[in-house]
């Protein structure tokens, strides 16, 4: 247990002291900004919203600043989903274990009376600690701003939203975090890891996208005179095969969380399904949001643990060689 | 199992793949022996060692360090012996003081002994000026010495050093090997040095062992080992002579004792089964020849381990 603290303690510091740290921390600072003086339009769009008294769009107000999408620019919650926690994610994981044993410190590390397990969740609990910082401080960073420019204050729901939001975002940190380990364990370049995590990434970001249209496509081919049933199964095809996206699934469950106004494609096929034109337009409760994510909040902690298994049974039974 | 035996290995092997690095070796390593582990490069030194710290699992066989099985209490084992793997790393960008107390630390040492413990063994290899520099900015040599420094710091029972003096400079490697030979006696460590330089394992060592794909050729203290070929082989008189005629050779061939006498330029060769030289040198006055040099090849340690090089 003590060695684990001990690698714990040493890799935060190792974090927040190098290079690597200081520069994501600008990234994060930056990233704050952005969301709120970047997409422009999105503020007035806010103002706007708080001037009309439209049902279900005064309330959550404050959660809009994380949600709200400005002209020819992507919301808060595209940019941290498709880019920043991903990077971040990467950026400390995938040289975790590979550059250790090609400096030789692994070996030195490992003939100490510690078990080998201390290093590796070492590690990894400080970069999922550093995450939850980095994502905390962001959230604060944007409330703070947002504060100073609408003048509302969140409600107790809306605080309580966003750090469900952090713990989410850390868990899916967590995810490219782990996935950046388990290359950086088998792998023994570094510089071949980090481009494997990357195109991992890629694969999702862009890749995805094409793929899901093409299955849908291929399965429900829909055209011009197709009935209202047949557009609405090709949309449910194309969903669900982007689940298979970590990218999808958080940017969904984070809708689900931040703008409890809208609706999940899901959910809207069901009432359609359900014979229903009544269709209701009213926010759903917490706990309505925390039941409809929690299978995407599940399919994130397999995948990790997952990931972590199988970059733990490769380390665990390795040999250790210093050249 | 006899108290005073540090290391013990039973046949113990290793298999990778298809080829065998370690092959049933049974090796014995007393309490407070200063132990040279010899052999050429692939002979098996560095797989033994990462057998002897757990830090890979043999194939079959068992070794025990300290009494502790290597592979079931590996922890044991790593608490009483200090490791210095063959390419040393450190890191980089923090200091020599940093990357000591993080081993003390992993070492379950308090923070206050820790201090303290750094300071002094600092002191002990001669970086007490450096410590707040990056090991960075190190050289090779400086880095050894911190390396030392590393096993150092738990104050082990064993030190286990794979090639420590590779890439450092003739006179850094001697000042290297007596600060190891001078930590093992105030200490009253045990410590196994690995090396492919027999002068360097003579120098400082009372106890040799020398591997040769994957098998323990020989292992006893330097002098006795090289006392042993002297006695095995045939002793080697070279001789000078003004002139070599058939007739002084025939001579010498007449000793009681001599074997072979080959002839190559202008020296004779002469293989006996003992020290002839008396009686070599009365055949050739009597044979009218001139003597000018005569020389007895005594066997070193060195033609023990070349020949075994070539064995092998």
């Amino acid at each position: 247990m003590r060695g684990l603290l001990t690698v714990f303690n040493k890799e935060l510091a190792d974090y927040f002291i190098s290079w690597r740290g200081i520069i994501l921390f600008g990234v994060v600072l930056l990233t704050a900004v952005f969301a709120i003086y970047g997409p422009s339009g999105a503020l007035q769009n806010i103002r706007a919203d708080l001037g009309s008294a439209q049902l279900g769009t005064t309330e959550f107000v404050f959660l809009r600043l994380f949600t709200t999408s400005g002209e020819g620019s992507q919301s808060f919650l595209y940019f941290i989903s498709a880019f920043l926690l991903p990077v971040i994610g990467i950026a400390f994981g995938f040289d975790a274990i590979n550059s250790e044993k090609n400096n030789g410190t692994m070996s030195r590390l490992l003939s100490q009376p510690i078990y080998r397990d201390s290093v590796f969740n070492g590690k990894f609990l400080a970069g999922v600690i550093t995450i939850a910082i980095m994502l905390a401080s962001i959230i604060l960073l944007v409330s703070g701003l947002g504060l100073r420019t609408i003048g509302v204050p969140p409600s107790s729901e809306e605080a309580f939203r966003l750090f469900l939001f952090v713990l989410l975002g850390t868990l899916y940190g967590a995810f490219w975090l782990g996935l950046a380990m388990l290359f950086s364990t088998f792998l023994n370049r570094v510089s071949t890891s980090a481009l494997a995590a990357i195109a991992v990434w890629i694969f999702f970001l862009v890749f995805m996208l094409m793929i899901s249209t093409f299955i849908a496509n291929t399965l429900v081919p829909i055209n011009q005179n197709s009935a209202t049933q047949e557009i609405f199964r090709h949309i449910g095809v194309q969903i669900n095969s982007s689940r298979a996206s970590p990218i999808f699934l958080f940017q969904e469950s984070t809708t689900v969380l931040l703008a409890p106004g809208a609706r999940t494609a899901t959910e809207i096929l069901q009432l359609q399904q359900s014979g229903g034109a009544n269709f209701i337009s009213s926010t759903l409760p917490l706990g309505q949001s925390i039941i409809t994510i929690w299978p995407h909040i599940v399919t994130f902690v397999a995948i990790t643990s997952m990931l972590f298994a199988i970059s733990y049974y490769k380390f665990m039974r390795e040999e250790i060689r210093s050249t | 199992m006899a108290s005073n035996l540090v290391v013990e290995t039973k046949n113990l092997t290793k298999i990778y793949d298809d080829t065998t690095a370690v092959d049933k070796l049974n090796l014995k390593i007393q309490q407070g022996d200063l132990f040279g582990f010899l052999g050429p490069n692939g002979a098996g030194k560095t797989t033994t060692i990462l057998m002897m710290l757990g830090l890979t699992e043999p194939t079959s066989g068992s070794v025990h360090v300290g009494g502790y099985n290597s592979t079931r209490e590996p922890l044991k084992v790593k608490s009483i012996s200090g490791y210095v793997p063959e390419k040393v790393g450190f890191y980089e960008n923090l200091t020599a003081t940093y990357n000591l107390a993080y081993i003390a630390r992993l070492n379950n040492l308090p923070d206050d002994v820790v201090e303290k413990r750094v300071k002094e063994t600092l002191q002990i290899v001669g970086l007490a000026d450096k410590a707040e520099q990056a090991v960075g900015e190190f050289s090779k040599g400086m880095k050894q010495r911190l390396a030392l420094a590393d096993v150092l710091i738990k104050q082990p029972k064993i030190a286990i050093l794979d090639e420590p003096t590779a890439g450092i400079d003739p006179e850094g490697i001697n000042q290297l090997l007596d600060l190891i030979a001078k930590i093992a006696r105030d200490r009253e460590m045990t410590v196994i040095m690995s090396s492919h330089q027999l002068n360097q394992v003579q120098r400082i060592c009372n106890q040799v062992g020398i591997m040769v794909q994957g098998r323990l050729l020989v292992q006893g203290a330097p002098d006795q080992l090289g006392q042993e070929s002297k006695d095995r082989s045939q002793f080697s008189i070279e001789l000078k002579l003004t002139e070599i005629t058939q007739q002084i050779i025939d001579a010498i061939q007449k000793v009681k004792g001599v074997t072979t006498v080959t002839r190559t330029d202008d020296k004779l060769v002469v293989g006996c089964e003992k020290d002839l030289r008396p009686q070599i040198a009365r055949a050739i006055v009597e044979a009218d020849g001139l003597l000018i040099e005569m020389k007895i090849q005594s066997y070193a340690l060195e033609d023990i381990y070349l020949k075994y090089f070539k064995e092998a």
